[in-house]
């Protein structure tokens, strides 16, 4: 079946061509990387971590979302969503690949990986993150796959793949949970330290991982005879717009307790974010462009009558909302908890160039997977309409 | 879906099983159950010892004298670049050390005095907690908390962990050259070179320690403004001064529980 992923049109190998090459320039600067050390990148003694980890947590919550397909579909039987569930599982698949390539980037000793199945550390969260994430990856390999099969024979799925599927729902909401714990666990971290970080983790996933799956359905109308049908993506958009606001409603809550309580610690992360600490604002614009799309891709949701027939629309909706959750998320999130560092300094991250290629060249091997896992997919999919 | 009464009854008593050992505690926070007891403070093993430091800054100790001691011996690299630097030992101004406690109205003395700031060696180390590999863990016969340099992934979980920014990343090739070696420093060929890639911190000299000596930086005081000893003695020295004298550590609300007192 996977042979599939071997043929296509000459734009699918355009696409593929252009993924390969920024793949390429990724390696090339990984290998830098490996030989000199994480020195090459912008962080700091202040900021350990950085883009890597930042979009390590974005990507698990793109992966997560898989779920709102998913458990609709097999627990309530909803049939909409049995066309495209393949193409959330496959979506999941590329998600926590990144996932775990951005984590061995991060790492000061990559060839060490392993240590930590060697010496299993059940007190560090790390070490169950790394469980859910390969796990969730299995799990996801063996139900999308498995489906598929059986949708090319047009039998129904065998019945020992359901405990997997099945398994797979709370799995789901562990791997963000999990990884929500890597950064609400920590003393001293007042930005971090915050029980409403997994819920909000969560309603964040489940809002930006579906938007990024209707856009993917509307580029696969376009591209082939597949079509996920009006009501899919309406109830996709419906799922979108209520988990946005529910993110939205979270963040606020944390902005009530820092300002209302009054209490320093609590505040200078958020005045960091969103107007600048001892004239250190280097996120600000980020911080507030990403307030601006999310708010307006809400209202437009929630206002603008049609929308979710209009396909153009749409698209771009979804765009803006995914653009600024991945700020929120994929910047704001990890770099705000550095700032100020314990020693109460605030010291700026700016990525470096090859620390800038890596992340790409780790996004373009995702989007490397994804194209080629939606390739077989939707050949598939094309055959049975004829 | 029912659950029947048998599968009820035996996660019933599984849980109960594990709250009863404690097994969740353990889990969470290793170490911490055998060392429970009423109060903040964890009981010793018998015989167990405790390391911990006075670092009294009313005294006109050379506090550089021990910052060297400690760095040249350990071949901690001179890296200026400050995103980069390095560091086991250091001075930082009030309001980075006991940040929340300073005021507008502190005396000028204290408000220009540059205290000395190590690892803490907590009790309840956050940084063993989060490490995923053991390469950070605390020595149950004395408290110290170690490294291991070659087990070490170089995640910088732990940096994100430790509320002091007690510890420090090898961005870069260490090992001393001539970038490095400054001042007519030489390179200390006992102590093991160090690698790239991993995270380092001061160690309270356990090298040394287990000879029965003091730590560096301790025997490089002239005046007795750092004093080392066994916190679980009531008799040591150290114990005898905390009695007398008026003593506060950084962040106690954070729970790590660190065996630096300082007076100020
Ligand atoms: S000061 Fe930081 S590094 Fe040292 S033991 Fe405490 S938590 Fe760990
Ligand atoms: S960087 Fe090393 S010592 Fe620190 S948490 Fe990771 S493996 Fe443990």
């Amino acid at each position: 079946m996977i042979e599939r992923a071997l043929t296509g049109s000459s734009r699918y190998y355009g696409w593929m061509t252009l993924l390969g090459g920024l793949i390429g320039l990724g390696v090339i600067s990984y290998a830098y990387q490996y030989n000199t050390g994480l020195g090459i990148t912008g962080m700091s003694r202040d900021v350990s971590w950085g883009l890597y980890i930042s979009q390590f947590t974005f990507l698990v919550g793109v992966a997560a979302s898989a779920v709102m397909l998913v458990l609709p579909y097999y627990l309530h039987n909803y049939k909409t969503f049995g066309k495209i569930v393949v193409l959330g599982e496959f979506l999941a698949i590329a998600s926590v690949t990144m996932c775990l390539l951005f984590i061995l980037a991060d790492l000061g000793k990559p060839m060490r990986a392993l240590n930590v199945i060697l010496h299993p550390t059940p007190n560090s969260i790390l070490f169950w993150d790394m469980v859910v994430l390969n796990g969730y990856l299995f799990l996801n390999v063996l139900c999308g796959w498995v489906a598929l099969l059986s949708e090319k024979k047009e039998v129904p799925p065998p019945k020992w793949i359901k405990p997997f599927i099945y398994l797979s729902i709370p799995w789901a909401v562990s791997i963000h949970t999990v990884t929500a714990f890597l950064y609400a666990g920590l003393p001293g971290r007042h930005f971090w330290l915050t029980a409403i970080m997994a819920p909000r983790f969560l309603a964040s996933a489940f809002a930006g991982g579906p938007a990024l799956l209707i856009i993917l359905c509307l580029i696969v109308k376009r591209v082939s005879k597949f079509d996920a049908g009006k009501e899919a993506i309406s109830k996709l958009t419906t799922i979108v717009t209520y988990a946005a606001l529910l993110n939205i409603f979270f963040v606020l809550l944390e902005v009530f307790t820092a300002f209302y309580s009054n209490i320093p610690g609590h505040m200078h992360t958020l005045q960091y974010l969103f107007a600048g600490l001892h004239g250190h604002a280097q996120l600000v614009p980020w911080m507030w462009t990403s307030t601006i799309l999310g708010v307006g891709a809400i209202l437009a949701l929630l206002t603008v009558p049609g929308l979710r027939e209009k396909e153009g629309l749409l698209a771009l909706t979804c765009g803006a909302l995914f653009i600024s959750l991945w700020i929120d998320k994929g910047l704001g999130l990890v770099l705000g908890g550095f700032v100020p560092s314990p020693m109460e300094a605030v010291t700026e991250y700016h990525p470096s160039a090859p620390e800038i290629l890596i992340t790409i060249g780790i996004w373009s091997i995702g989007f490397f997977i994804l194209s080629a896992l939606y390739r077989v997919a939707i050949s598939i999919k094309e055959e049975k309409m004829v | 879906m029912a659950i029947d009464r048998r599968d009820f009854l035996k996660v019933a008593g599984l849980t109960t099983v594990i709250g009863l050992t404690g097994g969740g505690l353990e889990l969470l926070r290793p170490g911490d159950l055998d060392a429970s007891a009423p109060g903040h403070e964890p009981a010793a093993a018998p015989g167990a010892k405790q390391w911990g430091m006075l670092v009294d800054m009313s005294r006109k100790e050379n506090w550089q004298a021990c910052i060297e001691a400690c760095h040249n011996l350990h071949n901690v690299p001179s890296i200026d670049d400050k995103k980069e630097e390095i560091k086991w030992i250091w001075q930082a101004p009030f309001q980075e050390v006991f940040p929340g406690s300073e005021s507008a109205y502190m005396s000028d003395v204290m408000k220009a005095r540059q205290f000395m700031v190590l690892c803490n060696h907590c009790a309840e180390p956050a940084c063993v907690r989060v490490c995923p590999t053991k390469a950070t863990f605390k020595r149950p016969e004395d408290g110290i908390v170690m490294m291991d340099m070659h087990r070490c992934i170089g995640c910088r979980f732990c940096m994100a962990g430790c509320p002091y920014g007690a510890r420090s990343f090898n961005w870069r090739e260490p090992r001393l050259d001539a970038l490095t070696l400054k001042g007519g420093r030489k390179i200390n060929l006992e102590y093991p070179t160090r690698e790239r890639g991993v995270v380092e911190k001061c160690t309270f000299c356990a090298e040394r320690v287990d000879e029965g000596k003091q730590p560096a930086c301790v025997e490089a005081t002239r005046n007795g403004g750092l004093v080392f000893g066994d916190l679980n003695d009531p008799h040591s020295e150290i114990r005898q001064l905390l009695r007398v004298k008026s003593t506060i550590r950084r962040k106690p609300e954070v729970g790590t529980n660190p065996s630096i007192f300082y007076v100020v």
